[in-house]
């Protein structure tokens, strides 16, 4: 599924940075009902998980009251160039990543 | 026909007319403040909840519920000794309490998440982080939503 990152290419060392992901998904509730009565089945993402190289520094859950579309946006320290893995998990076995690079001088 | 809600309205007030309209609410379509406790009670435990330190930035009016920016931040330094390991979201009257649960480490540098949520209704949101101490810290902000949420039926 198509994801939006937003990390900066370039950081001074020891910088604080703001990273932020958007993917698409509908996060059906699970509480809505059709026309005609019907449940319609929830169908959200569950979890989100950011690695810098490797190591895990933003965890997120997330709940039907996460608007559709997940945004979120975090920060970290800026230690060393490398990549940023992102991964989003979900019902029915959802699950895809993304990641970006980053030069840190 | 596109079925709006002043029309499914008139149907569901008119059930005896019409007899077709089926009994769909098996539970309460609302957290209550009941379950805004117990929910914050199952992040915090025992521990005391202490008011500062999180401000929550959230639109004291929303036209759409569907989509609310969020801002929570707290004051701390973010070193290994002195951080915020999580920040946990609840809300009063969605369907369900929780929002978000959010984990930091000291690499965060800035205690600070944004995302957006769903409101069902006009209600108020809290917002607590837990410290590296395991002090936990809370605030509250009241929100007022015309169109609502999470709820309605699909079209």
């Amino acid at each position: 599924m198509a994801a939006l990152i937003n990390v900066p290419a370039k950081a001074r060392r020891g910088d604080v940075i703001e990273i932020r992901a958007l993917t698409s998904h509908i996060m059906e509730t699970g509480f809505r009902h059709t026309v005609d009565g019907k449940l319609v089945p929830r169908d959200i993402i569950t979890g989100f998980t950011c690695r810098y190289n490797g190591a895990e520094i933003f965890r997120a859950d997330l709940f039907p009251a996460i608007a559709a579309n997940p945004y979120l946006s975090f920060f970290t320290v800026a230690k060393e160039s490398g990549k940023f893995e992102f991964e989003w998990i979900g019902d029915n076995g959802y699950s895809s990543t993304a990641s970006a690079s980053i030069t840190v001088e | 026909m596109p079925t709006t809600r002043r029309h499914f309205l008139s149907l569901a007030g008119g059930v005896t007319a019409a007899g077709t309209m089926p009994i769909v609410s098996l539970r309460p379509l609302q957290a209550t403040p009941a379950m805004l406790t117990a929910a914050i009670r199952n992040v915090v435990g025992e521990a005391q909840l202490r008011t500062g330190r999180v401000k929550l930035d959230i639109p004291p009016l929303v036209e759409n519920g569907n989509t609310v920016p969020m801002t929570v931040s707290v004051a701390s330094p973010m070193t290994a000794d002195d951080h915020v390991k999580s920040i946990h979201v609840f809300n009063e009257k969605n369907p369900q309490p929780n929002i978000g649960n959010f984990y930091l480490t000291p690499a965060s540098g800035r205690a600070q998440v944004s995302t957006r949520i769903r409101l069902a209704d006009t209600q108020k949101v809290v917002a607590i982080a837990r410290l590296s101490d395991d002090t936990f810290w809370q605030i509250a902000a009241d929100v007022v939503v015309t169109l609502a949420a999470c709820t309605e039926e699909m079209n």
